[in-house]
This record gives C-alpha cells, sequence and structure tokens, in this order.
C-alpha cells in the first residue's frame, strides 16, 4: 500500500497541488476570494452548464447505442465476432486529435452523410455527441457486455417456465442483475465525456468549450493561472462525486451473482427477430466506427502509391530530428516501461484493496486511484514542470517522466481488470497455505499468482494500449529526439503540405493497427471466470 | 456525506505524505559550473539542419541539446513557470504579440549578441535592453486557393478591405484569436489597420460576410481551406484562410509529386508581421555556452538554413533566401506591424471583445 500512496502522493498529488496553489498564491497570500469570483463569471457558467448537460446527453445516447450491442455481444455467436469486439475498442485508445480528424471527415462537409443526405453535423453539438459514443462504445460493451454473456440463461428461462412474459422475466431477472453494470458503465461514460478534451476541442470549434478545454486554454494560451486553478478545483470536486458514486455502485454489484463461461451463454442467432438486431448493430458499427477508422486509412494511402508510408523512413521531412517511423520504436519502449510501472503500482493496490482488514479509508483509496482519468492532463503536465524540478526529484528532462505521466492514466485501468479476481480468490486458500509455513511471498506466488495471472496479462495490455495512445501529458514532456506516435502525428499535423497530412494519416494508421493487434492478443486472454470492467 | 470526507481526509493525507517526502532535502548540488552542454528551449516548430548544428558544436565546443515544449504560446508559458530553475539556457521562439509577458516576467537577462549589427534594426524591439535577439520573421496573412477563383473567374482579395466584398461573402476561415497564434496575429492586423475604433466594426461587417471560425491552425487549414492538400482531401469548401505567407511554397517544397507552381497565393495586403526572437535564460546554468549560441542563431550559415526548415525569413541583412520563397512566398512588401507594449496593453481586452463580438 505505501508504494501506490507515495506513487500517487509524488507523481500525482503534488505536482496537481503545486500548480493549482501556484495559481491562488499571489504574492506570498491565498486568494481564495477568487474561488467565487471565477465561478460567478457568466461565461464560466455557460462553460459549467454546457459541460454538464453535454455529458448527459452524451451518456444517454451512448447507452441508447451501445447497449443492444453489449446484448449482441455477449448473447450472440458470428463469425468475426472476437477482430470486431478488438476493433471497436480501437478509439477508446486512439489519440483524440487523430479520431476528430477522422470523424469530421464523416459527419462533416463532404463526409458521408452530406453525399448521402446533405447533412452536415461539423458546427453543431450533434457531432460532439456522435463522437462520444463513437470513443464509448466500448465502455459500455465491455462493461455490460462482460457481465451479460456471463449472466446465467437459465435464471431467466426458470422464470419463463414459471409463467412470466419474456418481457417480465427480463425485468424481473435479468434487469437487476445487470443494473449496477449499467449504473457503472453510465457513469465511466460520464466521467469520460464530462472531462472530454480532444472531442471538444476539434468538434466544438471555439464555440463550445467543456471544463477541461477551458482549463486548456486558460492555463496554455491565457496564462490565466488563478482562473484556470480554480476550474481545476472544480472539476476535481465533480469528478470526486463522479467517482464516489461510482464506487458505490461498484460495491453493490459485488453482490453475488450466478456466473457461468462466457463461452456457453453465446449462441447463433434464431429467429427473424435476433437476426434484426444481429444486423442492426453489426450497421451501427461499421458506420459509427468502422467508417471513421477506414477514412483515415484511405487518406494514408492517398498518395503515389505507398508513398507517405514510404517517406516516414526518410528524416529528410525536416520536422523531426529522426525519420517519423522512430516514433513507433519510441512509442513501444515508453509503453513498455509505463506497462511495467503501472502493472507494478496497480498490482500493489489492488492486492491491499483487496485484503480483508482493509479499513473504509483504504477502500476509499480504490476512488482515489481513477482521479487521473478526471483531470486535465495539462494541469499535470505543468504540475509535474514546477514540482519535479529540483534533486532527488529533477526528472523534467529524463525520459522517465513520459512513462511516469502514461502510468497514471494505466494504473487505473490495472486496478479495474485486476480487483474483482484478487476478490474472487478465495481466502481461505491463503490462510490454508499460511498455516502449513508458506512465506507470504511463497502464499502469493503459488496461490495468488496462478489464478490472477490471466488478469494480470489483460490488466498490461490495456494499460499498454492506453500508454501507447496518451497524448496531452506526452506532449507535454516528450523530448524532441523521442517523439511517441500521437506527438508525432500531431506534429506532423502541425505543418502545411501534402507530404506532412499524409504522413501523419500513415502514421495515425499504424497507431490504430497496433493498438488494434494489442487489444485483439488482449482478447484472446481474456478472463474465464469474472471479468474487469473496461 | 461521510464518502466526501473520507475523500477528504485521503487528499489531505496525500498531500502531508508528499510534502513530507519532497519538502526535506532540496538543497541541489548542481554547481556544475563549466559545462559542455547548451541546453536550447523551443516550441515545436523549431527545426534546424543537422549539418549546420554540427557545425557549431564543433566549432564552440559546446554540445547542442533541444527541448521543444508545446506550440509558441504554450512553451513561453512553460518557461515562465520554471524561470527559477530554467530547463536550458536559450530560449527560442517568442514573438512580438507574446513578448511583454516574457519581459515582464523577467524571463531573460540581458546580452549584445556578437553580429547584432547585421540585424535589420526594424526587428530590434528591445534595442535599448538587449534582453532578446531577433531571430526570425514570417508574415501571417490571407492564403486563397488559386483553383476556386480561376474555377469562378473571381479575382482573389487582396486586402482588409476586399475581404468584406459580396463576392467574398463566406469564402474566409480563420481561427480563434483567443486560441491561436495566427489567429490573434490576423486580428491585430486589422486592429493596427483600422484603429482602436474601427476594428470592431469591421468584424462586423466581416462577420455579416459569413467569416468562420474555427479553433486552431491545423483545422483552419487542413479540414477547411480547400487549397491545401489535406483540404482537398476533407472536399474542403472555404477558399480563403488566415494562415502563412511562407505556406505556399510549404504546399510546393511538401507536394507529392511537387507541383510545378504553388496551389495557393498570398493576398499582399493582409499582413501582419511577426518577428521571433531568443534570449538568453535568466537563471541559465550554462550563460558562456548561451551566449555563444545567442551568436550562433544570427551567423548567416545558420539564418540561411532556417527557411526551408521553420518556413520563416531571415532577419540578417544579406542571407540568401532560397528560390521556393523568392518565387512562392515572397515577404509582404507593406505588413502591418505593431509596438508589442501596445500589444501588451490591449491584447486581453480586445481578444475579449473580439470573441463577444465574433463567438457570441
Amino acid at each position: 500500500m505505501a508504494l501506490p500512496v507515495a506513487f500517487f502522493g509524488v507523481f500525482f498529488a503534488y505536482p496537481v497541488a503545486a500548480i493549482v496553489a501556484r495559481g491562488l498564491k499571489a504574492d506570498g497570500a491565498w486568494q481564495l476570494g477568487r474561488l467565487w469570483d471565477v465561478v460567478a463569471q457568466p461565461d464560466i457558467r455557460h462553460v459549467l452548464w454546457f459541460t454538464t448537460w453535454q455529458a448527459l446527453a452524451s451518456t444517454g445516447l451512448t447507452l441508447l447505442i451501445a447497449l443492444p450491442g453489449a446484448y449482441v455481444f455477449a448473447r450472440f455467436d458470428f463469425p468475426g465476432k472476437q477482430p470486431l469486439r478488438a476493433v471497436v475498442t480501437v478509439p477508446f485508445v486512439l489519440p483524440t486529435v487523430v479520431v476528430g480528424t477522422a470523424f469530421l471527415a464523416l459527419v462533416g462537409r463532404g463526409g458521408l452523410l452530406d453525399e448521402w443526405w446533405g447533412v452536415r453535423l461539423d458546427t453543431t453539438v450533434w457531432a460532439i455527441l456522435l463522437a462520444h459514443v463513437f470513443f464509448n462504445y466500448a465502455v459500455v460493451v465491455r462493461t455490460v457486455g462482460g457481465l451479460w454473456a456471463q449472466l446465467d440463461p437459465r435464471q431467466e428461462e426458470a422464470a419463463r417456465m414459471l409463467g412470466a412474459s419474456s418481457l417480465k422475466a427480463w425485468r424481473k431477472v435479468t434487469l437487476p442483475a445487470l443494473a449496477p453494470a449499467v449504473a457503472a458503465a453510465a457513469l465511466m461514460v460520464f466521467l469520460f465525456t464530462f472531462t472530454s478534451f480532444g472531442v471538444v476541442q476539434i468538434l466544438g470549434g471555439p464555440t463550445f468549450s467543456t471544463l477541461e478545454v477551458e482549463i486548456y486554454r486558460q492555463t496554455s494560451e491565457i496564462f490565466d493561472l488563478a482562473t484556470a486553478a480554480v476550474l481545476t478545483i472544480v472539476q476535481f470536486v465533480a469528478v470526486g462525486t463522479i467517482l464516489a458514486v461510482h464506487a458505490w455502485t461498484v460495491r453493490r454489484r459485488e453482490t453475488a451473482l450466478r456466473l457461468v463461461d462466457a463461452s456457453v451463454t453465446a449462441r447463433r442467432p434464431r429467429g427473424a427477430g435476433q437476426w434484426a438486431l444481429l444486423a442492426g448493430v453489426l450497421a451501427t458499427v461499421v458506420v459509427l466506427v468502422l467508417l471513421p477508422l477506414a477514412v483515415l486509412v484511405q487518406r494514408s494511402l492517398d498518395g503515389p502509391g505507398f508513398g507517405y508510408y514510404r517517406a516516414l523512413t526518410s528524416s529528410d521531412g525536416g520536422t523531426f530530428l529522426v525519420p517519423p517511423i522512430d516514433a513507433i520504436g519510441n512509442s513501444l519502449e515508453y509503453a513498455v516501461a509505463a506497462t511495467a510501472i503501472a502493472v507494478l503500482i496497480g498490482g500493489l493496490a489492488a492486492a491491499a484493496l483487496t485484503r480483508r482488514d482493509a479499513g473504509r479509508l483504504v477502500r476509499g483509496f480504490d476512488a482515489l486511484l481513477m482521479l487521473p482519468l478526471g483531470v486535465s492532463a495539462v494541469t499535470v503536465g505543468f504540475g509535474f514542470l514546477i514540482a519535479l524540478d529540483e534533486p532527488p526529484l529533477d526528472l523534467r528532462s529524463s525520459w522517465i517522466l513520459v512513462p511516469l505521466a502514461q502510468a497514471l492514466v494505466g494504473v487505473p485501468f490495472v486496478v479495474r481488470t485486476m480487483l474483482p479476481v484478487l476478490r474472487a480468490v478465495d481466502v481461505r486458500l491463503r490462510e490454508a497455505a499460511a498455516v502449513l509455513g508458506a512465506s507470504p511471498w511463497r502464499v502469493w506466488r503459488e496461490v495468488d499468482l496462478p489464478m490472477v495471472r490471466r488478469a494480470l496479462l489483460v490488466a498490461a495490455g490495456f494499460a499498454f494500449a492506453v500508454s501507447l495512445g496518451e497524448f496531452g501529458a506526452t506532449v507535454f514532456i516528450a523530448r524532441p529526439d523521442n517523439p511517441t506516435l500521437p506527438v508525432a502525428v500531431a506534429r506532423l499535423l502541425g505543418r502545411a503540405g501534402e507530404l506532412n497530412y499524409g504522413q501523419a494519416m500513415a502514421l495515425s494508421t499504424i497507431l490504430m493497427v497496433v493498438c488494434a493487434v494489442a487489444l485483439l492478443v488482449l482478447d484472446r486472454l481474456r478472463v474465464a471466470d469474472r471479468t474487469g470492467e473496461f | 456525506m461521510s464518502t466526501t470526507k473520507k475523500l477528504a481526509a485521503v487528499a489531505v493525507g496525500l498531500g502531508l505524505v508528499t510534502l513530507s517526502a519532497c519538502g526535506s532535502s532540496s538543497e541541489s548540488g548542481s554547481g556544475g559550473s563549466e559545462s559542455k552542454t547548451v541546453t536550447l528551449v523551443s516550441h515545436d516548430s523549431w527545426v534546424a539542419s543537422k549539418s549546420v548544428i554540427a557545425a557549431f558544436e564543433k566549432e564552440s565546443g559546446y554540445k547542442v541539446r533541444v527541448l521543444k515544449s508545446g506550440d509558441a504560446g504554450q512553451a513561453v508559458n512553460k518557461a515562465i513557470l520554471t524561470k527559477d530553475n530554467p530547463q536550458g539556457d536559450v530560449f527560442f521562439g517568442v514573438d512580438n504579440t507574446l513578448l511583454s509577458r516574457a519581459l515582464d516576467n523577467d524571463l531573460f537577462q540581458s546580452y549584445e549578441a556578437k553580429g547584432l549589427e547585421q540585424v535589420d534594426e526594424q526587428y530590434q524591439l528591445d534595442e535599448d535592453k538587449h534582453r532578446v535577439t531577433p531571430i526570425d520573421y514570417g508574415d501571417i496573412c490571407v492564403n486563397y486557393d488559386k483553383k476556386y477563383f480561376a474555377d469562378h473567374k473571381l479575382t482573389p482579395p487582396a486586402s482588409f478591405d476586399d475581404l468584406v466584398e459580396p463576392e467574398y461573402k463566406n469564402l474566409l476561415v480563420t481561427e480563434n484569436a483567443a486560441t491561436s497564434s495566427p489567429g490573434l496575429g490576423f486580428l491585430l492586423g486589422t486592429a493596427a489597420k483600422y484603429g482602436d475604433d474601427g476594428w470592431q466594426d469591421y468584424w462586423k461587417k466581416l462577420k455579416a460576410n459569413g467569416v468562420k471560425v474555427v479553433d486552431g491552425w491545423e483545422q483552419a487549414y487542413n479540414e477547411e481551406f480547400s487549397g491545401s492538400a489535406g483540404g482537398k482531401k476533407a472536399k474542403a469548401d472555404r477558399p480563403l484562410v488566415v494562415s502563412y505567407a511562407s505556406s505556399p511554397p510549404a504546399e510546393v517544397i511538401y507536394g507529392d509529386p511537387k507541383p510545378t507552381t504553388a496551389p495557393t497565393g498570398v493576398a499582399t495586403a493582409t499582413c501582419f508581421r511577426q518577428v521571433e526572437f531568443a534570449g538568453l535564460l535568466s537563471n541559465a546554468k550554462n550563460s558562456k555556452g548561451g551566449k555563444a549560441l545567442i551568436d550562433f542563431l544570427i551567423t548567416k550559415r545558420f539564418q540561411e538554413d532556417m527557411p526551408l526548415n521553420m518556413f520563416v525569413y531571415p532577419v540578417v541583412k544579406g542571407a540568401a533566401v532560397p528560390a521556393e520563397f523568392t518565387q512562392y512566398g515572397p515577404p509582404a512588401e507593406d505588413p502591418e506591424t505593431m509596438d508589442p507594449s501596445k500589444i501588451a496593453a490591449d491584447r486581453d481586452q480586445w481578444v475579449k471583445s473580439w470573441t463577444s463580438l465574433v463567438l457570441k
């Protein structure tokens, strides 16, 4: 427990506190009066209002569109199911800079909707909402679908036998079992859309702004650290509240459910209704997820031959000190380091959280571990700069900073994946081993490890994919001679000229493929007994 | 609720743990006086040829390390935040729109660079104190899509006045002045042209004439502007964009295959001049190396290497400019300019008024 606490203290709480303090302190005195001044501004209130309602609307829309998907992926067997499951998760780990651009190609001017029906959504809030569905589809499919796949269908069948209509059986049996998972997924989607940055910045234009975007603008462009600090606190409180509610629903979910192996519940669809449902879901996935991704691929191939891909290997483009292709190697190295850190810290935290004597304080830490997902990357980045600048913690120009920042985002995923599995390990096994004289290390190795090994691999895979795609904090601290893939893409997009644009699309495609492969491997390793939340 | 209390308790606990962990040993032992490495902090657009840097390293004996830190605004802000314990010795890339922010925060120390007399007078905006040295300049101008205007048999606009004419309705896309440096440059250009009282009227007309505002240059140029490579793929429909005078040469140089002539042109009387400076950071650890590096930045060798790398023009008299530049993107003859102290005094207010005028 000490290590995760120290890790989060030093690399999260301390830097964030430092930058917030810098903003709220003028001439050595605290300016807490600023809090109210800022919140009272009509502009800021407008931002708060927009942030909240768009998150609510996005969450509702995501549930509406993704729940049928969750059902189909959980209960139906169809060819190509596994790769498709991996692909729908790709948007979730891709940098928004890239996908926002692709999404625009779908709903924007000249996009497919435009060509077919003359409908353009690029300046409307619909573009933001749909993009949020696109990004978070997988959250619902994995969280809800994961549980749905393991609910014993015989319970519902039993209810039907006893005379309940199919609707009633579903409402009385399946829905209550599913409800906590739906609530948890909804809260996660709400959290991600409440703190949405890239999507809103790219699709929202200058008229729509979330808290997160506003924090970025105030910090990075206007340099009004005081306002940024206040907004950070506001967001912190909001996110803290969401997480507290989330933790509560999760705990409620851990009521005993009769779970069975996912492989026995799925079967081929029967009857016209089920086939129609499957077709509908597949069509949604194609339009909503595959098309934007396909646009990226298409644009990357739009040059002569594989020209853009070949150009990636030469350094005379001038944008980098190294050929852009090197970014792949850098990204992989950073992601491996970040994964190692995330698995170590997350694993230890999860282990501590499952201990029986864990007090309420420790269980509160569970929710706290999720906070980095809800704190603006620019705040963390600036915090790193001013907080970690002195020995023994002078890390500002060290390469380790990038994996550290990425690990912050990876840890919550590791904890989420490991917790349910660790909690399922029968305590009596551990006790028996201890009684028979095994050292704590040996107990862990002989009892826990064999059971959690696959969960550990899944967690590592997710941390890896998330690290690969992390952009916000990385762009702040990545060194110029080793840009990561998302950073390289952003830099290429920042210059005029066909070759630069084409290379950006080619690199994005590579990133997408790497993520998809990582996720596909991960799906092969899926834990058999209980599934994590993502 | 007790949950919130609990969270607060943990947060406080975390804070205490870390404060005690980090507060203990903060004295540093980094007194390495004569370092052989000189560190340049810059924005993401910094690029220099390897051979040119290698030549400097060989002649001076210093090894150059470059830290790029985000776009221009971010880089300046970061440098200010870390000025007590800077990340490097020299900062390159503060422009005239942000110069006052840097100077007011005492980011730089005085140093009169060797060879400064070769730098054109008009760019020396801190002549008395020499806290910054001009390195390059560029012009923010409206670019136009040649094909669109040829297809529509329409003369491309040339001036600010033209842009509000009915034949150019719904054609221009620009960037948010609050968040984008070309967007701000364009606003300052109109303020310089029409004065403190007139610019708001001008923007009202521009708005009535259908100007579109997006957040950043990437979107404006790659997604909305029909003349750029990205815009063509995105089927963009705005043939006018606020970009740089050096964007047309970039379209040629990075064309694939290279076109024989630039697909875009510049509306020459819509330009605002941006000058970029470098300075020796106040608490630079290797100030000797930093000085040598600044001297180097205004040598002809470096100045002539710049245009094709960073798409800017040299400030040193007599420095050669590549043929693509003279051919496709010569600098504006009579660009709008503004004194950095005037920019500093009015920028925030202007951006605020602009925001409520144009975006609301």
